[in-house]
């Protein structure tokens, strides 16, 4: 135990206004701290450089489900469990289910919010594949009024994101339109629990007479941050899905992917793998389309 | 309550005869159980002294220099600490292990990253953490040497005259004179790396220093004597002022043997400086990047077989890495080397070994102590052997056992039966060996997953090597306190498994007395007699016996001195005892230990009787590789062993999963990352120890062949287990994808450099 | 620098105040500050479960949990899992089917497995093994542990755990 609790301040408003207020009143000046899973390492590690920090536990205005037919509204207070056991999100979102499932231990679960993993930006992050592939958008708020952009647009380097010194991050919306899509998500950790993942990937796609009408395909641990992979959905999209057409597809992520080598895993293998992972997709898609 | 069984019957503990004694064969509580689930046990960092400080431990940033220069930051106030560095030693600056060279701190040079320089203490443990930070070390750099490659070819010498902490040679028959001869002559090169113990409670002592009473060190250990040793020479101390006493220790597997004498030495040295009680415990940073890992070892064989596919010749060449010291580096050679030859008779054997030093943390010792290293290279040649000359890797085996009446390749005559071919038949039903491989066979070309089935075979010496035991000469007994309870007076620790319960059910079973009417003395050197270190898988075996004897001395005296009855009650033993107390004032029995009889060994030659007895294991794995992600795992597994007299069916089957578990690890899962001979994945999240999820079915099945010199016929069980799963492992991937993989740990990145490249099928070269 | 503050908790039933730094780790408090040191540090990094406790009936690493986060609610740990000197079904099993070894993971482990049973009274083998992942135990293999939470589960004297 490295960190010193006296040399870090610690408050909890208890309410959503009065947390903005506190951040409005000294921008920048204070992180925020939800469920603690990636902080209190830090504290511990004695490698926490935040001296102020306000509590987002317990703020209830930040951890709900809000249902609509067509879009599920997700606090950014919700927990990984929270996430498990919501109805909604396994039956229209089950790759965010999936995702969830595999954030650390059940202790984690309880205890890691959607918000929180997303706000950490690590380029290995559980659930952005799949928030990334359901076409997710990301609420902010601060005491200036709320805005939304697309989940993709978020992260702009490794550890940085697009929130303003004054904002927290609200809530992510789903559109509710994936139900008809095929979808995947694989994780390649180090174990198969409490593993950090070496590479993930996720798609969804909508294929119309055998040609794919419609893809997404995002990964964790191939850029500096958790992306859509742009070109090689392009190399996709609108052509009829047939092996040679798979093998482009590989050499594009091949191409687009960015990954390091790092005391976890290495670059070859984790581009590698991510094409693996695509091929093992757009195969089950393939010998499905030839079913029908 | 009954205990479910999980994974169908045969994963019960099943025993092949049923037991005879009262407690011995029962599986009774474990003795420290109820305080352990309570919480209510006292583990190191549960303990605070009156008036006690923290001490924290400056280390070393490079792997080798000479120190240039110590600044301390004026930012702080010194005069608050407490400030050790070596020339506030009063007696020898060594930890007294084999060799005195491991200096207790460094001295004007370091020789590897995280050595220990300087030592501080306050009692404010944040402020002692910002003091470590506060004080800077600047070096001369000197060349390191970082590989098994680079210290033998001694280019730059960084310890001794020529880098070699010790070297072995033993020649069995003549090997040269069979290669111009032999039908098939098969070589391969095998390699192991380092395996971070990842008990689960980190290294910590607590000392104390008093002019009158001299050093007092609690701490989590496995041997006090060993501790106690150091201690002595480092403050220059007669016996008597120096005690040791170990707290419940949270796990050891060889990580408390050695080191516990370099904390407990800092942290008595600071107590002295600051005449207060000091306090180190390790957090797992420190603990992972400062103390022993499990020596990384290379392998090479070289073997001549018949046209039948009998053994010819063995030609065994070991290397392993020592790390900066000395430490334990020969002994562990010593075991590897004797377990380098597999559990097979061959007439001509030569077997050269070197332990190399290097610029890292000093390797010690880790359950199994050098044989995990070279019984996976044995085990894995040995299915490179089946694959080279067609035969099938069981078959192989089944011709080469060692059996009662033959020699080993130090010639050391098998005097008790060897019952290798039951534990193989065992397993090989058991696990339906064959069967599955035909289904995997047919399945594995139309699946993205691949499966296979592994084998390894081996056997695991117990106790101390050679004349090792005459030379511990152990004493261990029991007394009977006033209060009615039968105490076991021993050094043998505690550390989960299950020392406390074995030796109580043994003294229990003899005096007839009630398991709850004996109890264990306090693992403290001031008051139990040295039985010696608690290694070795000998604490059952040798230590086991000597209870047994003093047991049995014990009820002599009472027949003769109190009238106990021939046939007697509990209430007349106590009695007795009692009686024996009014008379000679105590009531106690010693035993000192003996050496079977027929025993020879030479030191010189490595030649003779290497163990009292050896615990022998046929472990089967069955892996699946996805061929998506190059990641293997162990779906289930097999252990069938004979460790003579199981004591405890509970704990024995709890050690061998354990030791699997380990195995597993080692095999799959478990690398130390070096970058500039410092270890960077040195946090929990970046070692990878198998979970509950990874860990796959373990199914153990165990033969009982009671050996007339151990503790109601107990063998060692503790380290054999751990010896077969990285051979079966792989030697189960072989079978899954038809590659060969010579080298652990076996990531999935390694499988991919070589898959991503690879033919389908490799054949091993023939030399 | 920050000012230690009162707060409250109810810890295995029992309500107290402690004043301490609103950054200081629960298993800080437990340990130091209640002499509770039945939860354990293994790792400091939310790794090895060590130090998990019950809060609120979530399941939680002691060592992330910033006190300040605690306050107001009940935390379970393993000193509250016998009553009147009466083992808890689950230590009861551990003990008789060798599920402690060494006894270090043991706290953490049993916390974990009543969170389990207290959700889940008769899991599956795969879902004890989820149960269990955040829980490291380095001695047993885990197949001890397996069999101890599958007969506390069975265990006809299994007390009803309440959400």
């Amino acid at each position: 135990m490295r960190g010193n609790a006296a040399e870090h301040e610690l408050v909890a408003p208890g309410s959503l206004p009065a947390v903005l207020d506190l951040l409005a009143g000294a921008p920048g000046q204070w992180t925020p701290i939800a469920g603690g899973t990636e902080l209190m390492v830090a504290f511990a590690a004695g490698r926490l450089t935040a001296s102020k920090l306000v509590s987002l536990w317990g703020v209830e205005e930040l951890r709900f489900f809000d249902t609509s037919p067509d879009k599920l509204i997700i606090g950014a207070g919700t927990t990984f469990s929270d996430l498990r056991s919501n109805p909604i999100v396994a039956a229209d979102f089950p790759l965010l289910d999936k995702a969830a499932s595999w954030i650390g231990s059940i202790a984690n679960q309880t205890r890691a919010t959607l918000g929180g993993n997303l706000v950490n930006g690590s380029p290995a992050a559980d659930s952005s594949p799949a928030l990334l592939v359901y076409d997710a958008e990301i609420e902010l708020i601060s005491v200036r009024g709320k805005r939304c952009i697309p989940y993709r647009e978020f992260h702009t380097g490794y550890k940085q994101n697009a929130m303003t010194a004054d904002e927290l991050l609200y809530a992510v919306h789903l559109p509710r339109r994936f139900a008809n899509h095929r979808q995947y998500l694989r994780k390649v950790g180090t174990r198969r629990a409490m593993a950090i993942s070496k590479v993930a990937l996720g798609a969804t796609a909508l294929l119309k007479d055998g040609a794919i009408e419609r893809i997404r395909v995002a990964a964790a641990s191939l850029a500096p941050f958790p992306a859509r992979l742009g070109k090689t959905e392009a190399a996709l999209l609108g052509h009829r899905l047939n092996p040679s057409l798979i093998e482009t597809a590989r050499n594009a992520l091949l191409a687009e992917a960015q990954p390091i080598d790092d005391i976890r895993s290495n670059a070859q293998y984790r581009k590698s793998v991510g094409a693996n992972l695509l091929e093992e997709f757009l195969r089950a898609l393939l010998s499905e389309s030839a079913a029908k | 309550m009954l205990c479910v069984n999980p994974y169908g019957a045969s994963h019960f503990p099943t025993m092949s005869t049923p037991a005879k004694n009262r407690i011995v064969g029962t599986s009774v509580p474990r003795k420290e159980g109820v305080d352990k689930l309570r919480g209510t046990a006292r583990y190191i960092d549960d303990i605070q002294r009156e008036g006690m400080w923290h001490g924290a431990t400056v280390r070393s940033a490079v792997p080798r220099g000479f120190i240039r220069s110590i600044g301390f930051d004026r930012k702080i106030d010194w005069s608050e600490f407490g400030v050790v560095t070596a020339a506030d030693i009063p007696g020898e600056n060594h930890i007294q292990m084999i060799v005195a060279d491991q200096p207790c701190l460094a001295d004007g040079q370091v020789n590897h990253c995280e050595e220990a320089i300087l030592l501080i203490a306050h009692p404010d443990k944040h402020k002692v953490r910002e003091a470590v930070d506060a004080v800077h070390v600047e070096y001369d750099l000197l060349p390191p040497v970082f590989s098994i490659e680079e210290s033998e070819n001694q280019q730059t010498v960084i310890w001794g005259a020529d880098n070699c902490f010790k070297s072995f040679q033993l020649e069995k028959g003549d090997v040269d004179s069979v290669w111009s001869h032999a039908t098939h002559i098969v070589g391969g090169e095998y390699r192991t790396g380092a395996q971070e113990h990842l008990y689960i409670e980190n290294n910590g002592v607590i000392a104390e220093y008093s002019v009158e009473t001299g050093v007092t060190v609690w701490g989590s250990l496995q041997c006090p004597f060993y501790a106690h040793k150091s201690l002595l020479a480092v403050f220059n101390l007669p016996p008597e002022k120096v005690r040791v006493i170990q707290t419940e220790t949270g796990g050891a597997f060889g990580g408390k043997e050695d080191y516990p004498s370099v904390i407990a030495s800092h942290a008595a040295l600071l107590a002295m400086k600051c005449g207060h009680p000091v306090k180190m415990v390790y957090d797992r940073v420190e603990d992972l990047a400062a103390t022993t890992k499990r020596h990384p070892s290379r392998v090479r064989h070289r073997t001549a077989l018949d046209a039948n596919g009998k053994l010819l010749a063995m030609d065994i060449d070991i290397a392993t890495d020592g790390g900066a010291y000395s430490t334990l580096s020969s002994t562990v050679l010593s075991r590897a080397t004797l377990h380098s030859p597999g559990p097979y008779v061959c007439p001509n054997v030569r077997i050269r070994s070197h332990a190399w030093a290097t610029n890292t943390v000093p390797y010690g010792a880790f359950r199994g102590f050098g044989a995990p290293q070279t019984v996976f290279a044995v085990e894995r040649h040995m299915d490179e052997i089946a694959a080279s000359i067609n035969i099938d890797p069981i078959e192989l085996r089944r011709r080469n056992f060692i059996h009662e009446g033959e020699t080993t390749a130090t010639e050391q005559l098998m005097r008790e039966p060897i019952i290798l071919d039951k534990l193989l038949g065992r397993a090989l039903v058991e696990s339906n060996y064959y069967n599955k491989r035909a289904e995997f066979a047919k399945e594995n070309s139309g699946s993205a997953i691949k499966r296979g089935m592994g084998i390894a075979a081996f056997y695991h010496g117990s106790g101390f090597t050679g004349s090792g035991e005459r030379y511990l000469n152990s004493l261990a007994g029991i007394d009977v306190t006033a209060e009615g309870k039968v105490r076991v007076l021993v050094s043998s620790t505690e550390f989960g498994q299950g020392t406390n319960t074995v030796l109580t059910q043994v003294a229990a079973e003899i005096l007839g007395v009630e398991y709850d009417d004996v109890i264990m003395a306090p693992p403290d050197t001031g008051i139990v007699p040295n039985s010696g270190p608690t290694v070795a898988s000998r604490t059952a075996m040798v230590i086991g016996r000597l209870i047994e004897r003093a047991s049995q001395q014990l009820l002599s005296m009472l027949r003769e001195q109190a009238s106990l009855p021939e046939q007697f009650s509990r209430q007349q033993f106590f009695a007795a005892c009692e009686q024996l107390r009014k008379k000679a004032g105590e009531v106690v029995s010693l035993c000192r230990y003996e050496a079977p009889p027929d025993i020879f060994w030479d030191d010189q030659k490595y030649r003779g009787e290497a163990y009292p007895a050896y615990g022998w294991s046929v472990q089967i794995a069955q892996v699946a590789v996805d061929t998506v992600t190059y990641s293997a795992e162990v779906e289930e597994f097999w252990s069938a062993q004979e460790a003579g007299r199981v004591i405890h069916p509970i704990l024995a089957t709890g050690q061998i999963e354990g030791g699997i578990a380990q195995g597993i690890g080692y095999a799959l899962y478990e690398k130390v990352v070096l970058q500039n001979g410092r270890m960077a994945n040195n946090q929990m999240t970046n070692y990878i120890m198998p979970t509950a999820e990874d860990v796959p079915p373990i199914h153990v099945f165990w033969e009982e062949l009671p050996f007339g010199h151990g503790g109601f016929g107990a063998k060692g069980i503790g380290e054999l287990p751990h010896d077969g799963p990285a051979p079966a492992i792989l030697n189960a991937i072989r079978d899954a994808i038809g590659v060969s993989f010579n080298s652990i740990p076996l990531l999935p990145e390694d499988l991919f450099a070589k898959l991503s490249i690879a033919p389908k099928v490799e054949e091993p070269a023939s030399v | 620098m920050s000012a230690a503050t009162p707060i409250q908790l109810n810890v295995n039933g029992a309500n107290l105040t402690v004043t301490v730094q609103p950054m200081k780790r629960l298993l800080d408090v437990l340990r130091e500050d209640l002499h509770l040191t039945g939860t354990k540090e293994g790792c400091g990094e939310g790794e090895c479960g060590s130090c998990s406790v019950r809060m609120n009936g979530d399941l939680v690493n002691s060592c992330l949990v910033p006190v300040l986060q605690a306050a107001s609610t009940n935390i379970e740990t393993v000193e509250g899992l016998a009553r009147d000197g009466i083992l808890h079904p689950l230590q009861q099993a551990f003990l008789q089917c060798g599920g402690a070894q060494c006894g270090i993971c043991t706290p953490g482990m049993l916390m974990a497995a009543k969170h389990l049973l207290a959700y889940n009274p008769h899991p599956t083998m795969a879902e004890i093994r989820e149960g269990l992942a955040g829980n490291l135990c380095r001695c047993t293999g885990f197949m001890r542990i397996f069999e101890s939470v599958l007969s506390a589960a069975r265990s006809t004297t299994q007390e009803t755990h309440a959400r």
